[in-house]
């Protein structure tokens, strides 16, 4: 067992942070957090130095690593920029099914303008209005029905991040709609530019945090798409999905790891320099041993998301009771971490230019996001029971 | 347009706190976050722009432990064609005249035009390896240089000098620049220029193979030796402007215009 990174995945890791530290900006987050803008030339520039095409292959225009070395990315772009690092690291987000589930001719077509930002960011419509995790129960109300050559497709979805930026995005559809379960009528469909689709009404949200990224509602009303956007089978879009979010959640383990990473240390270097009562504030135990606490679970929860990656990377998949830990309890420890450095900052942590009351609302998302953490616990859970009577 | 570039590992002291080791003549490493030094980083950057527009070859060259290949990968990754790492147990506590003994042994063999280091290190400062370098050759040199032409065989270079003067010199090829911050625009490592480093061989070499014997080197071989290292002292020198804010401003700018901040 060998707890060190190589040679090569240190080189990656003080690419990004060199990049991160001189580019996410203080004053450009800033603006995009109370303007709620997308950081297009933020992701330029990141894909540019091949950051987001690292883990795809060089054929569709990646750099061929593993996503070991895309959650160091993660990671350090979320230590500095918080939820603006997630947005520029996962906004390839669904373009993962077509690389993972996608024919040939789908994989050239759009991975290369993937790996170059050209696309970017690419929307994952999954979510429905009442039903997010619960795909099972009952058919989906977004449907594509086939019709000549094309698709068909009705219905809404919420909750889409990116949908109004989006070079594409990959929507889930019921095909099959007597299928039983209803997840195997699942089909996953792609749709170019969705905010230029005729019959595709977007609106964004008002939210807490991750104000880089909108999250939207979607419309589909008649809205035809040639039947070769289909991606894998007919009817086994539940699997793609499934499989893809099994390793995208390391990804949000790892800038969930990184936004920790971030909130910490600002906090430990106020309360290096800090002075109360006569003395550095880090000097009294209430505030050490959060620091210690902090420290702790963060470099925890960084053990799962390297385990995760390692593990996909060897073996082409994380197992989901693996992956479901690597995504909450990062999250839980961000969120966790970025409420103690507020604590520690006192009445600075609480203003915006200080940033880690923005990492803690940032963080709170990475717990809703690709399931929350209870759906995560059941799925450990039922890992570790089995179906108990 | 073949170009050496000498660069050097330093630790980021910036915002770190530094401990003075025991032996009160270094730093202890501890958690400090090492990297290439800043001044080098442009350049490197200067001799791959002069290689991207002239052609040629890019040569960087360091002094150090294992460690130190870390320096050298990244300039693989930012355009270096070949890097050496001159490493021996006897280079230890040499000055910055031994140190550039050392490099002179490595690289008066070599074919080169230009010979760069940066203007100082940011750990110890002395700014002496690339004048002491020159002087070896037999070469010119210019210091604090930010910017570098080159035309009929010679560099036209301009000098930082103090209080906001330059001076343009001309100086024949081959010759030793110590390359300024802000001379240009240090490109960011690439994953495609990590990949490219992993792939790419470090020489080393050592006393003999450079030709020194161990009194050439380290303290034997220097001119001048570190005694001690501290950390300057806190002194209550702190003047607290007291008035309207009227009275303290204008107390506040004769203070910077007696300091020189302006005139």
């Amino acid at each position: 067992m060998d707890f060190g990174l190589s040679k090569e995945q240190r080189d990656i890791q003080k690419a990004a942070r060199e990049f991160a530290e001189a580019e996410f900006d203080k004053d450009y987050m800033l603006d995009l957090e109370l303007n709620h803008k997308f950081p297009h030339e933020l992701l330029k520039k990141a894909c540019d130095l091949g950051f987001l095409g690292i883990d795809f292959p060089e054929e569709y225009g990646g750099a061929g690593y593993g996503l070991m070395e895309k959650a160091l990315v993660c990671e350090e772009f979320g230590r500095v920029g918080g939820g603006v690092g997630t947005t520029v690291s996962t906004s390839h987000f669904a373009s993962k099914i077509v690389l993972r589930s996608g024919n040939e001719a789908q994989k050239k077509k759009y991975l290369p303008s993937v790996c170059s930002g050209e696309s970017l960011p690419v929307a994952g419509c999954f979510t429905e209005p009442d039903r997010g995790s619960d795909l099972v129960t009952f058919p989906l109300s977004t449907t594509a029905v086939k019709d000549g050559a094309d698709y068909v497709i009705n219905g809404p979805k919420t909750f889409i991040s990116f949908a109004d930026v989006a070079g594409f995005g990959v929507v889930l559809c019921q095909t099959d709609p007597e299928a039983k379960p209803p997840y195997r009528g699942h089909s996953t469909i792609i749709v170019d530019k969705p905010s230029e689709q005729p019959g595709i009404t977007i609106t964004d949200f008002v939210k807490m945090g991750w104000k880089s990224c909108a999250t939207t509602q979607m419309s589909f009303s008649e809205v035809r798409v040639p039947q070769e956007n289909l991606v894998g089978e007919e009817n086994r879009g539940f699997y793609h999905t499934i499989n893809f979010l099994d390793e995208f959640r390391v990804e949000i383990g790892a800038c969930s790891v990184g936004t920790a990473q971030g909130a910490f240390e600002k906090a430990l270097a106020y309360a290096k320099t800090r002075e109360a009562f006569g003395r550095k504030i880090g000097t009294f135990q209430a505030i050490s041993h959060k620091l210690a606490d902090m420290a702790t679970k963060i470099e925890s929860a960084r053990l799962i998301v390297y385990k995760a990656g390692w593990q996909f990377d060897k073996e082409g998949k994380v197992d989901p009771k693996l992956s479901s830990m690597a995504k909450w309890y990062p999250a839980r420890v961000a969120v966790e971490v970025a409420d103690e450095a507020i604590e520690i900052l006192g009445g600075h942590g609480y203003m915006l230019e200080n940033e880690v009351e923005r990492f803690y609302r940032d963080a709170r998302v990475y717990e809703l996001i690709e399931g929350t953490r209870e759906i995560h616990k059941n799925t450990i859970a039922r890992s570790l029971l089995g179906k108990l009577e | 347009m073949d170009i050496v570039v000498c660069v050097k590992r330093v630790p980021d002291t910036s915002e770190a706190d530094v401990i003075i080791a025991k032996d009160e003549r270094t730093v202890e490493a501890g958690d400090l976050v090492f990297d290439i030094n800043e001044w080098d980083k442009y350049a490197v950057e200067e001799a791959v722009l002069l290689k991207e527009k002239y052609g040629g070859t890019v040569t960087a060259v360091t002094l150090g432990p294992d460690e130190t290949e870390d320096t050298l990968r990244r300039c693989f990754a930012t355009g270096a064609d070949k890097a050496i790492r001159l490493t021996d147990s006897a280079f230890e506590g040499s000055d910055a005249a031994a140190i550039a003994k050392i490099i002179h042994q490595a690289v008066k063999d070599l074919k080169f035009d230009l010979i760069f280091t940066g203007t100082q290190a940011s750990d110890d400062g002395y700014g002496q390896v690339g004048p002491v370098l020159a002087s070896l050759l037999g070469t010119p040199h210019a210091s604090v240089v930010t910017q570098v032409d080159i035309a009929d065989g010679k560099a036209r270079v301009q000098r930082e000098l103090e209080g906001g003067l330059s001076e343009v010199v001309e100086v024949p090829l081959p010759a030793v620049f110590t390359i300024q911050t802000g001379i240009n625009e240090p490109r960011y490592v690439s994953i495609m220029g990590v990949r490219k480093a992993a792939g790419k061989e470090i020489e080393t070499a050592g006393l003999a193979d450079l030709g020194l014997t161990a009194e050439d080197v380290g303290e034997k071989g220097s001119m001048t030796k570190v005694e001690r290292l501290f950390l300057p002292p806190v002194t209550k020198e702190a003047e607290i402007i007291q008035g309207s804010p009227d009275e303290a401003s204008t107390r506040l700018a004769q203070i910077i215009k007696d300091k020189g901040g302006f005139s």
